[in-house]
Parts: structure tokens; C-alpha cells; sequence
């Protein structure tokens, strides 16, 4: 067990853990607008965790640089779609 | 190694399943795109994580059009929502 397989191990791990707080979240809150909250960590922390802990995995600088780009555009559809659902919501016409 | 990551794999996608059931209840339709999102998201962490278990060389691309495809389609759902102009 090399350090670099210690420390994916750790991160991976916390995104998981985030994922199934994410998914119990969307599952139990009362309200779209939680529901909502509880979806966005799912996104940012679980997704950003395990790309974290991947990076330890990859061999080339290419192969790195491909994974942030991932989590990169994850994150800025994420933002865009969060905005867009909330503001739906809130007006009330879903 | 391989194993950890295919089994954080497999429980990503369990969570996403049971993250499925909100399509069911869910009384309004943005619920349902929210736990949409959550399979996309579910499937992007998936095959990031199965691509480098197994060293399978287009995992991150097809990751990459997963992400842009799944902020399409909430887009989409929310645009054809506002009233027309």
C-alpha cells in the first residue's frame, strides 16, 4: 500500500460518503428547495472528492488534466442548473 | 487497488438507483430532474472511477459528453417551463 493508493483510498471514500448523503438527502428533505441543497453536494464535494483521489492513480500529466477538466464542466453545469431549477422553483411553475 | 475503485463504483451507482425512487414520488417535475442529475452526476463518478480500474482509454472522454449532455437536458426542462414570450 503505497501513499499515493492510501490517499485515494481516504478521498474516494469521503465522496462516496457524500454521494449517499446527497442521495438520503434528495430522498428524505420536505421541500424542493432542500432537496435541491442536498443534490448540490452530491455534485460538487462527492464528484470533486473522487476526481481528487483519482489523480493519485493516473500516470501522465494528459490523463490529470482530462479528469479536472471533467469536474471543471461538472462544476459549471452544475452552478448553471442549480440556478436555473431554484429560480423555477421558486416562482412556482414546475 | 482495482477492486476499492470498482467497489466504489459499484456503490456509487446503488446510490444512484435508490436515488431513483424521487422519479416516483416526486410531486413536482423539477424533482425529477434533480434525481436525473443525480444519475448523471452518479454515471460521470462511475465511469471515472471503472475507466481507472481498468485502464479503459475513452472512460473520461465519454464522462466529459455525459456532463455536458445532462446540464442540456435540465436546461432544456426549464426553458420549455417559463411561460412564452
Amino acid at each position: 500500500m503505497t501513499l499515493a493508493d492510501i490517499a485515494t483510498d481516504v478521498l474516494v471514500g469521503a465522496g462516496l460518503m457524500f454521494f449517499v448523503a446527497g442521495t438520503v438527502g434528495l430522498l428524505r428533505f420536505p421541500d424542493p428547495m432542500t432537496r435541491l441543497h442536498a443534490l448540490t453536494k452530491a455534485d460538487n464535494l462527492g464528484l470533486g472528492l473522487i476526481v481528487l483521489g483519482l489523480l493519485f492513480q493516473v500516470s501522465t500529466v494528459a490523463d490529470a488534466l482530462k479528469l479536472v477538466a471533467v469536474w471543471l464542466l461538472t462544476q459549471i453545469a452544475g452552478a448553471t442548473v442549480t440556478q436555473m431549477v431554484a429560480r423555477t422553483i421558486w416562482r412556482g411553475r414546475s | 487497488m482495482p477492486e476499492f475503485l470498482l467497489l466504489a463504483a459499484g456503490l456509487v451507482l446503488l446510490m444512484v438507483a435508490v436515488g431513483l425512487v424521487r422519479i416516483l414520488w416526486g410531486p413536482t417535475d423539477m424533482d425529477r430532474m434533480m434525481a436525473a442529475q443525480l444519475l448523471g452526476t452518479g454515471g460521470i463518478a462511475a465511469l471515472l472511477l471503472v475507466g481507472t480500474a481498468t485502464s479503459l482509454p475513452g472512460a473520461v472522454d465519454v464522462a466529459l459528453v455525459l456532463a455536458v449532455l445532462a446540464a442540456f437536458a435540465a436546461l432544456i426542462l426549464v426553458r420549455s417551463l417559463e411561460p412564452p414570450r
